[in-house]
């Protein structure tokens, strides 16, 4: 095993400073190091999204990012981002729209819906469907979701 | 509509988006080792020698010996051992366990163990298969005298493959064992289940054994034979180690060793009489069961109880077997031997129109099951069945017919081929035959609780043992309670199954949560209110089931009613192919669904649109080979479920047709939306291609092949 390496970066909001093992992964430092259990691991091979949080604003998935890449970019989870307004008005669409069931899936697609609405506040079906291609959820069928991230989008342009 | 249909907020919609609800994956306990198992990396062998290196302090081997009752996991059947004994008999099965603070460290002992074997034969699929573990037979009529006297003789076989479940949360559990008690939590569907197999598989008494459900990332039938087999596996290394143990499947592991949906074989011959009227049917069903019977026999049960479908046959004779192949298990998943059956059901009809010159739409409306008609085991369909009311709320929102007609014109070269199919399900809802009333015995509690608030006095606590997954049971329940005592659905509280705490009410599969459990419920509901309302001290109100008297079953000939309520579902699915690729597209997808009274009309349609969504692909681009016992595609890169990209919407429709016996007319539906869908791509397929499809999942490489 290689000794630990002192990983900073700034983790939803505050400087984060690990000591750790290099062989680690985003992932593994942010549920096991940061006991922030909410970013999920579906598949830890980059496939399923349930382990979604935005580096330097964009959607990536952090099991498979090595965690020494990611020093000093600034990383927000669901932890940082369930604190803000936007996670409000987007759990709330979620919550109304039906598209929480089992749930494995919701913190990761509530990321990748973040990332989408900052980037294009108001995305059509085809540019939803795309956004959130990287996600799977097995439980809905996706119809549900999509009609959350519409009327997410509908509110947030109402609220501004 | 009923009032209780309309749609309320999930409450546990905002833990989970706020990734506060916890998994199992999430929970840590002080002083907790992790396991992993050594699985086999043969197909079929006898164990000769195990070779293992010395160990780091705090670190054991777990294997087959570490069980002071049986080292077998009761799932239906008692004959899937925790850990190999002398002989592995499929790919992946346990043979060890290194337990210990480091998961990586645990991980490389198990590398460093070598296991010498004596490799065996290996039967790798249905086709080879001899040996099975159940054989039954049903006789409806008198098939043998209608293929004597036949006009015509109509043969066709069709072939589902395996499915994997795909919950989003791999499994997972963490037994402890301290001061003589056993307490085992994980992901799971049945409490009670596990609970009975560690009292088989431990000397500890059942008193001292506790299970607790973890917050359940899906499981579609995934978690209900498993989980068991984990969660011995755990207890073995914490009653071993004094210590908590904790094992969370990877990704990979998960979808190599756990069980999956058994694939079909299915020969029917169809006998039309002289006047051209089918007369009767005789079904070949097989089924691969992988190496252990474990619960295939009742998976074998459902599918030929369902044969023909929706359909009425006069005369059949059917014949289940479940064959004994070197793989892992075959399991539950959502529809339960249905799915398998309902494919060759409509295929063959679909089949049998084109050798007569009908429309298939039209044979099928000609034979769909009326009230009181018989079904296979010669039950009786006591309610009134609507498919024609629902067969024209399809039409009209899907434009079949039209559209049917118009693909049947012949497309030019290179021109996308289009097509349209329909199919009819049925689905018996609860348990099958007299296994409610014998084997189950739900027993339901609910506790009167005071609150101090000016709505309500009581705060009403539901104890049962079925288990929130994903499904909506924890808020659809509560609204059963609620409505019954005319109180808001605050003033109620689901508790999480722990078998300290929760009475048995039974397994939360078959469809029968809210069919059985949530009637036992409005029962103890009512009653309880009674109590309240008239000052009794009494605040608990408990109700178990008892089978009403009109249902008759006898076990040992399958005869009479196998369920005591259906399901009925009509889907269309539209599809395009490419004449180039012959890439399928589905390009529309409606359902219209009779499960009773809806109890919340949005949680039934999510459970809808994500079981349909799971049915397109199981007949589209889901496809897991075995490849030497092990499944060739273990990932999810190479095993794909859909993305937002892959189907339409579902558009959904329901009707109401209140069931008596199910709380406020509610019958079973978290099944039906895997029932019918795959039918209907084949349908559509077929007309696309002008050709029948007879197998699933349909790739464009069997569609190029064929099409040369
Ligand atoms: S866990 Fe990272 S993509 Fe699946
Ligand atoms: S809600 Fe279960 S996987 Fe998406």
């Amino acid at each position: 095993m290689n000794p630990n390496v002192i990983i900073e970066f700034t983790l939803d909001g505050k400087k984060a400073r690990f000591e750790t093992s290099p062989e680690k992964r985003l992932l593994d430092v942010l549920r096991e190091d940061a006991g922030i259990k909410g970013v999920k691991e579906g598949c830890g091979e980059g496939e399923c999204g349930a382990c979604s949080v935005l580096r330097n604003g964009r959607l990536v998935n952090s099991c498979s990012i090595p965690v020494i890449a990611v020093h000093g970019d600034d990383i927000l989870t669901i932890e940082g981002f369930s604190r803000t307004e936007s996670y409000r008005i987007i759990s709330d669409s979620y919550a109304e729209a039906g598209a929480v069931q089992c749930g494995f899936c919701t913190p990761g697609f509530i990321m990748a819906t973040a990332a989408l609405l900052n980037e294009n506040p108001t995305p059509d079906e085809g540019e939803i469907r795309k956004a959130l291609s990287g996600n799977l959820c097995r439980c809905t069928g996706y119809t549900m979701i999509i009609e959350a991230v519409k009327s997410a989008a509908a509110r947030m342009a109402g609220s501004e | 509509m009923h009032k209780i249909s309309t749609s309320t907020l999930r409450p546990d919609s905002k833990t989970k988006s706020s990734g506060r609800a916890e998994y199992i994956s999430d929970i840590e306990l002080p002083d907790m080792l992790h396991m992993v198992i050594l699985s086999a990396g043969i197909q079929h062998g006898k164990i000769l020698k195990k070779t293992i290196p010395p160990l780091p302090v705090g670190y054991h081997i777990i294997g087959s010996g570490d069980f002071s009752g049986i080292n077998k996991a009761t799932i239906v059947a008692q004959d899937w051992p925790f850990f190999a004994e002398d002989e592995v008999v499929y790919y992946g099965q346990p043979v060890l366990a290194v337990v210990g603070s480091d998961k990586i460290e645990c991980g490389n002992i198990c590398s460093k163990i070598i296991i010498d074997y004596e490799e065996l034969p290996a039967v790798s699929t249905i086709d080879e298969a001899v040996e099975f573990f159940n054989d039954y037979t049903i006789v409806k009529g008198k098939p043998d005298e209608c293929f004597k006297s036949a006009g015509r003789i109509l043969e066709n076989t069709y072939r589902t493959g395996m499915q994997e479940q795909a919950y989003m949360e791999p499994q997972g559990m963490i037994a402890e064992f301290s001061g003589g008690r056993l307490t085992v939590r994980g992901s799971m569907q049945c409490p009670y289940y596990i609970k009975n197999s560690l009292n088989n598989a431990f000397d500890i008494g059942g008193d001292n054994i506790r299970v607790i459900q973890t917050e359940t990332g899906g499981a579609f039938g995934g978690k209900e034979d498993y989980p068991s087999i984990l969660a011995g596996q755990t207890a073995a290394a914490a009653i071993v180690t004094g210590k908590p143990v904790k094992l969370v499947m990877d990704r990979r592991s998960d979808m190599l060793i756990t069980p999956k949906r058994h694939p079909s074989l299915i020969r029917i011959r169809t006998a039309v009489d002289q006047s051209g009227r089918i007369s009767a049917m005789d079904i070949d069903c097989r089924l691969d069961a992988g190496a252990y019977e474990s619960l295939s026999g009742v998976v074998l049960e459902r599918a030929i109880f369902i044969c023909t479908g929706a359909h009425n046959i006069e005369n059949i004779r059917v014949r289940g077997r479940s064959m004994k192949t070197n793989h892992v298990p075959s399991g539950a998943f959502r529809g339960f031997g249905g799915p398998q059956a309902l494919f060759a059901a409509e295929m063959n009809m679909y089949y049998a129109a084109l050798e007569l010159g009908v429309k298939p739409v039209d044979l099928k409306r000609r034979y769909q099951y009326r009230q009181g008609d018989r079904s296979v085991t010669g039950g009786t369909f006591r309610d009134d069945i609507k498919l024609d009311q629902m067969f024209d709320i399809i039409e009209r929102a899907s434009d079949y017919s039209r559209k049917y007609k118009e693909y049947e014109r012949p497309s030019s070269p290179g021109e996308r081929r289009r097509g349209i199919g329909i199919s009819y399900a049925a689905h018996g809802g609860a348990f099958t035959g007299s296994g409610e009333q014998e084997i189950i015995k739900s027993l339901v509690r609910l506790k009167a609780e005071p609150a101090e608030n000016e709505d309500f006095k009581h705060f009403i606590r539901i104890l049962v043992s079925n288990v929130e997954m994903g499904q909506g049971a924890s808020t659809t329940l509560r609204k059963i309670v609620a409505e019954t005592m005319g109180l808001p659905l605050e003033a109620v509280i689901y508790t999480v199954p722990d078998t300290d705490v929760v009475p048995d009410s039974g397994p939360t599969v078959a469809s029968r949560t809210i069919m059985i459990v949530g009637k036992l419920l409005q029962d103890a509901a009512e009653e309880l209110k009674k109590n309240i309302d008239s000052g009794s001290p009494v605040l608990t109100a408990e109700k178990r089931y008892v089978h009403p008297e009109e249902f008759e079953w006898d076990e040992e000939t399958f005869k009479g009613d196998a369920y005591p309520a259906y399901s009925w579902s009509i889907n269309v699915v539209e599809v395009e192919v490419d004449p180039i690729t012959f890439e399928v597209s589905i390009t529309g997808s409606w359902g219209v669904y009779d499960v009773g009274t809806a109890i919340d009309l949005r949680i039934l349609k999510g459970q809808m649109q994500g079981g349909t969504a799971q049915s397109l692909a199981y007949s589209t681009i889901e496809r897991m080979e075995m490849s030497g016992g092990r499944p060739a595609q273990a990932s999810f890169t190479d095993y794909t479920i859909p993305t937002t990209l892959d189907f339409p919407d579902t558009e959904c429709f329901f009707i109401d047709n209140p069931y008596r016996y199910g709380p406020f007319g509610a019958k079973a539906a978290g099944e039906l939306p895997n029932e019918g869908p795959a039918g209907a791509v084949a349908a559509a397929v077929s007309q696309a291609v002008g050709r029948i499809i007879t197998e699933i999942p349909v790739t464009p490489e069997m569609l190029e092949a064929a099409s040369r």
